[in-house]
């Protein structure tokens, strides 16, 4: 029994390690960043100063104070967590009927289906994102076509790209699969037999699908909510890239910090809060999981 | 009892692609009866259940509850439950929530739920159980609720599907009770399907023994077990000792029928007209064949041939006898272990005698 115990340990070293390393102490560096002052050409500034051999701290909460005196980053967080929840529902209402419909059907076409649902994964997610700016491009064919039918109705002409809904479309059709795969995983698994015991007790198919089915389903629901809400929470890329001036995200704020601002402690506040955030909605979501 | 004709199967079909799952099954179910439907594994059982049920379609023929048409109605629309071989409990909700599912669906005031929740509860003996969820119960409580839960809003027809056979031996001869006591008090019609002869022969009033998508016989339990109408219902309910022949005469009820390798022997009581000269099988069940050292004080009518234990099997309240007659044919018989402080009355290579009267035989014809 001693030997068992002792190779469970074992064998679980390596990634606690890996974890400890590569994501518990950057945490903690950034959490110290963001008490610190940026230096003046980027990066920290020493965090102690020398005077006449005295040694003082040198750290301050101005950046923190900086994240709650105005407004705007607030609202820039809850604009944010709003995009990332409508990705997640529009995720979940696309995602749910095609990972019911991918578990209901034969062996054969399931393998089919699934394999589908994870081909984009073989191409780069930039070059995902470059072929959607190409789609929603004010001379692509997608818009043309657009504006030549409103064009009809005397209507004047949209650009779709740079905007929030090219977007929100783009960040929908990256995290699908996160969706759709969970969901999947968790439907496969229901007994049948179960549908048929609502449906012989006189269940229709609405009340057999919210009485059995969707309920069985949450624990599945809430573990795609969460795979596509976190990284569209954090999303840079595509904001940069389709959102134009309207939308951004508060990743994109993080990165400019570090970049062209060159404020790493504010920037670290702003991770500090992402980070905090997520795991709030990991917690939320598996304390929901939890309930019957 | 008033016997009133509950549901009625008229020329049933049903094929998938090639294979002949049904084929003009027809069957009378009788209001009050706790009818089987017993056959082997792909029999077509349980494919008549689902067509009952409403969860396929027959593809000809019709199903006719109290003399109307049942086929165009969906499963939540017909009056009637059924007991899934794996009781289909809903995981997530408590046993009150399973037991008032179709009363909730029915539309019944959350009062009256209640009330008639708690007296199912008591009813299968389980009150204490209402707030538990199904993964808490043990096999023989799951199946309680199960049968709660289907009859708690007075179904027409209960269909029960293998509803014992994940239960151990212990378990299912105690359910076996309570079902056929359950079936009694509350009066509704059971159809229930095993592929178990034993099981069918304790709980029903009436069995149909299927084989191939075909009813091959209907009958009462005794009768089915007597009187079989084919080599396939004898060899299939209980064990039997099958013996070809050829018929030599008939007068009356009385037959001579010659066995093949032993001889003439005497067969009364018989039902049927056998041509002469027609192939036939005489079947015996063990149980109903002297057997012992020298058989004294035989009967006229007693047909009684000379043998050797070939093989026995000790099963403690009785012993099987595997006897090699002069033909070589192996018949099978058994003795009640009554005698005190005895075990086997007889080893294996001992001379026998076996001997039957002329009523114990049934003649099956090819």
């Amino acid at each position: 029994m001693q030997g068992k115990s002792w190779s469970k340990y074992l064998l679980s070293l390596p990634p606690m390690a890996y974890l400890l390393i590569f994501f518990a102490a950057p945490t903690l560096i950034m959490l110290f960043a963001s008490f610190r002052y940026p230096g003046e050409y980027g990066g920290l500034a020493p965090w102690y100063l020398q005077e006449n051999g005295r040694i003082t701290l040198d750290l301050t909460l101005e950046n923190w104070q900086r994240l709650l005196c105005t407004d705007i980053y607030i609202r820039l967080f809850i604009k944010s967590i709003g995009y990332a929840v409508a990705a997640t529902l529009i995720c979940m209402v696309m995602g749910y009927p095609l990972a019911l419909m991918i578990a209901r059907s034969g062996r054969k076409s399931r393998d089919l289906l699934l394999l589908l649902v994870i081909l984009p994964f073989w191409s780069n997610f930039l070059v995902r994102i470059y072929a959607w700016m190409i789609i929603f491009s004010p001379v692509g064919a997608l818009t043309r076509m657009l504006n030549g039918v409103l064009d009809l109705f005397g209507v004047g002409p949209v650009t779709l790209m740079y905007s929030p809904t090219a977007m929100l479309v783009c960040l929908v059709y990256v995290h699908l699969p996160f969706m759709v795969l969970p969901l999947y995983a968790n439907l496969e698994k229901h007994d049948l037999d179960l549908l048929d015991a609502a449906q012989d007790l006189g269940a229709g198919k609405w009340r057999r699908f919210w009485l059995i089915t969707w309920p069985l389903s949450l624990s599945g629901v809430i573990a795609g909510s969460i795979l596509v809400f976190i990284p569209v929470l954090g999303m840079f890329a595509i904001p940069d890239l389709l959102g134009g001036t309207d939308g951004i995200m508060i990743g994109n704020v993080i990165k400019q910090q570090f970049m062209e601002s060159r404020d790493w402690p504010f920037g670290s506040v702003l991770s500090m809060v992402l980070t905090v955030t997520a795991v709030a909605v990991v917690l939320l979501g598996s304390r929901l999981g939890q309930r019957r | 009892m008033e016997i009133t004709e509950l549901l009625e199967i008229v020329t049933v079909s049903r094929h998938f692609d090639d294979f002949v799952a049904l084929d003009k099954v027809s069957l009378h179910i009788e209001a009050g009866e706790f009818f089987t439907l017993l056959g082997p594994s792909g029999c077509g059982k349980t494919t008549l259940l689902r067509l009952i049920a409403g969860f396929d379609q027959p593809d000809g023929g019709d199903i006719l509850l109290d003399g109307k048409t049942i086929l165009a109605a969906p499963p939540e629309r017909r009056p009637l439950h059924t007991i899934f071989q794996n009781y289909a409990l809903f995981p997530h909700m408590t046993v009150a929530e399973n037991i008032a599912f179709p009363l909730r669906m029915a539309g019944i005031a959350k009062k009256e739920i209640q009330a008639r929740v708690a007296e199912a509860l008591d009813d299968v003996r389980l009150p204490d159980k209402a707030r538990q969820y199904p993964d808490a119960l043990s096999g023989g409580q799951k199946q309680r609720i199960a049968i709660a839960r289907a009859l708690v809003n007075r179904p027409r027809l209960l269909l029960l599907d293998e509803p014992l056979s994940a239960l151990d031996a212990k378990l299912r001869e105690q359910m076996q009770i309570e079902l056929i006591n359950l079936q009694k008090d509350i009066g509704i019609t059971f159809i229930y399907v095993t592929h178990d002869q034993g099981e069918a022969l304790a709980l029903s009033h009436r069995i149909a023994v299927m084989d191939c998508g075909k009813i091959v016989q209907v009958d009462v339990p005794e009768r089915l077990y007597g009187v079989p109408n084919s080599r396939f219902v004898a060899d299939f309910i209980g064990k039997c000792n099958l013996l070809e022949g050829r018929v030599r005469e008939q007068q009356g009820d009385s037959v001579i029928v010659e066995l093949d390798g032993l001889g003439p022997v005497h067969v009364c009581r018989s039902e049927t007209k056998f041509a002469a000269g027609s192939r036939c099988a005489l079947t015996l069940r063990p149980e109903k064949i002297r057997i012992a050292a020298a058989i004294v004080n035989s009967a006229d009518d007693e047909s009684h041939f000379t043998g050797h234990v070939h093989d026995l099997l000790y099963l403690g309240d009785v012993t099987v006898y595997i006897v090699t007659l002069a033909n070589g044919l192996l018949l099978e018989a058994l003795l009640a272990n009554s005698a005190s402080g005895r075990t086997n009355f007889f080893e294996v290579g001992d001379q026998v005698e076996v001997a039957w009267s002329c009523d114990a035989g049934h003649l099956v014809l090819d």
